[in-house]
């Protein structure tokens, strides 16, 4: 019995010793690096949505014409030279109805070619402009490609592109992809309403000739794993990496045991960990990971439904900013890491001012302007109007956000303590955005964030014909229902401004419309916590849409 | 027992044909539509994107219509393309079920091997000190949250002793034997023991209750030894209610843990459903369900074929 019992304690540790041998992970090698990721990309096709997941995996291994670089300038990168007015490749023009146009002159890189071998032309380029602007491809985001008029082709590298309007931002055109026509036109032509099923991107990812980037999708295994390896064609500068995998984890704390375990060697900023989870594990960890919290465009607000009347009175909504101390906040909630906001624009963009009202922690002035507006304090510690009505406000958020929770109990702590009586309500994120905040039925006010990209003009978000309704189909983000001649006039002058230092002080007085008439109560932008190893260099984060990735080739682990 | 067996798959067929007008009807009353959800990401998109994607993935309809067309092509022997995916909803399916499979086949099989002789045991002397740490672990394991539980076995066998992996299936460039089975390890080991307790209660309050019986009163006065009364005896009698357990536990083995492939990054069937669900991929998600809710009542159809196998009475009737 004994001699069977040992050597049952034999043979489970012999198992145990043959999964640490044989199961356990290999030798460091810097030849691979695998990125952990909270997501996995729904799809890989380039044009048919947007998903931060996708871009981020994308970056690796195909090029867009133009995007911003981490100084928040917008460069080439599958294009020789970025087209301006000045140095003459994009010139106005007249069109038939007497609008002006542009035509925007680029030429691809010499060196461009999709990882079989065959070289990128502007027939890549024709084929990415007949699918997206084609109604039935299924494309999401078809705005590009509606504003161009056509593509001029003037021989395999150079095409101009004709648009239907002249708007400041003619030459920005990373949401146009290039597609590979040798591979996929055939699969468009033959049925385009089917393309979106058909197409190589999802049912053959791993095909080298879809791919022009310094890598390209070896392996997938659906909701897990992406494997990446170089590109042999790329002629750009040669990445360190042979290979790279990109982990999905989605639990933020398996992700972090995940990298402690040595599973993966990085968290990517762009969908990493939660700012607070970041901070905690940079104290612990901060010998073996460098961590750096890079602040961006996702700015943070309370929009207010300007058809509560409590809402729509400009002292109310001032003494609610001033009621809180949003600096001791961010401080004490995100270590500092997330900047206070006075406006929607974060203070990466160049047309960036701080020459506007700010709204400094001072309860004894937000109660005099609440005084002022008709709410005066009761015996019971809230503000009653002349009727009696307690100021109440219903504050509405998604749920399972531990960040934006908390916030919330800091607001109603802070706003309690000038009488004013906040109603916490939180909903998953499907039923805030899909119902709730897109229709207009958050009485009070509605706490999330909003994304866009550099020099982002807000039309959809402030202007007056923007505030979605029955009667525009819900169109627009306008949830707020904000409505300002001045800002409408000002988005007009600024989207068709070419010139930057004109364009500019537009800007400043847009800012300053803001932070005085407080469309949307300003709280912080948000910050991507980026976790490398130690010694790792390279890794730039942008803070905004276009994802590190695109510069992979820059990244050195020695 | 033809017969019954044949009423039975009858049943089945009402049932599933039944959940999937409820999936479908819940799936399309859900407030907020996904190109909703992505007009409202994306100040690009307008009204007119709206409505061009919406017909183009047949969302602009009412559910009930697209429901009877699902089914005519459910019919037609054909399930249809995964909006999100944009691939067929069996090249979607297939290799999430595989590894769900895997992983849950894994579990119940360790939760069974483990679970039964361990309520077995603890039946044979109740109140010793095996069986106060069977009900011990018992209730330990009904108790502890499988997330935590997960994070727990992360911490300890991948980032402090460094033996196994902390998540994914295999590792890249591997995936030999030994690597599947490390990538299993903690997974497997987290649902093992999140199910062990059912399987030990179960089958020691079932053999504690056929001990009471007149048959083991009887085999005892006939001299018979307590190894035979429990294995020969009660033990066949006491599967019963277990049966019913692991039927009931088939359906899982499709329907996946979502929690638990979170945690250690399992490509398996709960996640998949989860995202189906939340984003409105009807094809996929109704395919899914169906397939959980088909491996149940496939489940309760073995179970009945175990109860005759295992009782003469209903072998009769």
């Amino acid at each position: 019995m004994l001699a069977s019992g040992m050597l049952r304690v034999r043979s489970v540790l012999i198992l145990c010793a043959a999964l640490a041998v044989l199961g356990g992970r290999p030798a460091a090698a810097h030849d691979q690096l695998a990125i952990g990721i909270t997501q996995f990309p729904d799809n890989f096709h380039p044009a048919f949505d947007s998903m931060l997941a996708k871009s981020y995996i994308l970056g690796l291994a195909l090029r867009p014409l133009t995007a911003y670089d981490a100084h928040w300038q917008l460069v080439c990168m599958l294009c020789e030279r970025l087209p301006t007015l000045e140095n003459g490749l994009a010139r106005p023009e007249t069109l038939p109805g007497g609008r002006t146009g542009v035509a925007v002159t680029f030429t691809l890189r010499a060196d461009a070619a999709w990882a079989d071998g065959v070289p990128v032309t502007t027939d890549d380029v024709v084929f990415g402009w007949q699918v997206g602007r084609d109604p039935r491809s299924g494309v999401a985001d078809a705005e590009i490609y509606r504003r161009i008029r056509s593509v001029e082709v003037k021989d395999r590298r150079t095409f101009i592109l004709h648009f239907d309007r002249l708007t400041y931002d003619y030459n920005a055109v990373g949401d146009f992809q290039v597609l590979p026509a040798h591979i996929e036109r055939a699969r468009f032509v033959a049925d385009p309403r089917a393309y979106r099923n058909r197409t190589a991107y999802d049912l053959d990812t791993t095909l080298p000739g879809l791919w022009d980037g310094p890598y390209r999708i070896t392996r997938v295994v659906q909701g897990s794993t992406v494997v990446l390896e170089r590109n042999p064609y790329w002629r750009g500068r040669q990445p360190q990496f042979r290979r790279i995998v990109v982990q999905t984890v989605e639990n933020g704390a398996a992700l972090e045991a995940t990298l402690l375990a040595g599973g993966i060697d990085m968290i990517a900023g762009e969908l990493g960990l939660p700012l607070e989870q970041a901070i905690a594990f940079a104290q612990r960890h901060g010998d073996r990971f460098t961590t750096v919290f890079k602040p961006g465009l996702v700015y943070e607000n309370l929009e207010p439904n300007l058809d509560n009347p409590i809402l729509a009175d400009l002292r109310v909504r001032r003494a609610l900013l001033l009621a809180v101390d949003r600096a001791t906040l961010c401080r004490q909630l995100f270590a500092g890491r997330q900047p206070v906001a006075d406006d929607s624009v974060p203070p990466l963009d160049w047309v960036h001012t701080d020459d506007v009202v700010h709204y400094p922690y001072d309860p004894a002035r937000a109660g005099a302007l609440l005084d002022a507006a008709g709410w005066r304090m009761g015996g019971d510690g809230w503000r009653h109007d002349a009727a009696g009505r307690r100021l109440t406000l219903e504050l509405v958020t998604t749920s399972g956000n531990r960040s934006r929770e908390l916030v919330a109990e800091v607001l109603q702590a802070y706003w309690k303590r000038v009488g004013i009586d906040l109603r916490l309500k939180y909903q998953p994120p499907r039923v805030l955005f899909g119902d709730t905040v897109t229709r207009r039925r958050f009485p009070g006010l509605a706490m999330f964030a909003w994304t866009s990209a550099p020099e982002s003009v807000p039309r959809q978000m402030l202007y007056s014909t923007q505030i979605p309704s029955a009667a525009n189909n819900w169109a627009g983000e306008n949830y707020g229902g904000f409505v300002d001649p001045r800002m409408d006039s000002l988005i007009d002058a600024i989207e068709v401004e070419l010139n930057r230092t004109r364009r500019k002080d537009l800007w400043r007085q847009l800012q300053q419309l803001y932070a005085e008439e407080l469309p949307a109560l300003p709280l912080y932008f948000r910050a991507d916590a980026h976790i490398w190893p130690k010694g790792m260099t390279g890794i730039v984060p942008t803070g905004h849409q276009d994802p590190s990735t695109l510069w992979v080739e820059d990244w050195r682990w020695p | 027992m033809t017969r019954r067996i044949l009423v039975r798959l009858l049943q089945s067929v009402a049932v599933l044909l039944a959940m999937s007008f409820v999936v479908y009807a819940l799936m399309g009353l859900m407030p907020g539509d996904p190109i909703d959800l992505m007009i409202a990401g994306n100040p690009h998109l307008g009204p007119a994107d709206a409505a061009r994607l919406k017909a183009l993935y047949g969302l602009d309809r009412p559910w009930a219509e697209r429901w009877l067309l699902w089914l005519v092509q459910v019919a037609q022997g054909h399930l249809g393309y995964s909006r999100l995916y944009a691939k067929p909803v069996a090249a979607v399916l297939g290799p999430a079920v595989l590894a769900t499979l895997e992983l849950m086949g894994t579990a119940l099989a360790g939760a069974l091997l483990l679970g039964l002789p361990l309520g077995l045991r603890a039946a044979a002397r109740p109140g010793s000190l095996f069986d106060r740490a069977a009900n011990l672990l018992a209730f330990a394991s009904v108790s502890l949250p499988t997330f935590w539980l997960g994070l727990m076995l992360i911490l300890l066998f991948a980032v402090r002793l460094g033996w196994l992996p902390a998540g994914g299936m295999a590792q890249v460039g591997g995936g030999g034997a030994f690597d599947r089975l490390a990538h299993l390890a903690l997974p497997a080991a987290t649902l093992t023991v999140a199910s062990l307790g059912q399987y030990i209660r179960h089958m020691r309050a079932a053999m504690l209750a056929e001990a009471r019986q007149d048959y083991v009163r009887t085999a005892r006065a006939k001299g018979c030894s307590p190894r035979r009364i429990a294995l020969g005896h009660q033990l066949p009698n006491a599967l019963l209610p277990v049966v019913t357990l692991v039927a009931l536990d088939l359906g899982g083995l499709v329907s996946g843990a979502l929690i638990t492939e979170t945690v250690f990054a399992w490509p398996g069937m709960g996640r998949l459903i989860a995202d189906a669900v939340m984003g409105n991929d009807f094809n996929l998600a109704l395919t899914g369900l169906l397939l959980a809710t088909g491996m149940t009542l496939a489940g309760s159809i073995l179970a009945d074929l175990a109860y005759a196998g295992l009782d003469p009475r209903v072998r009769g009737e």
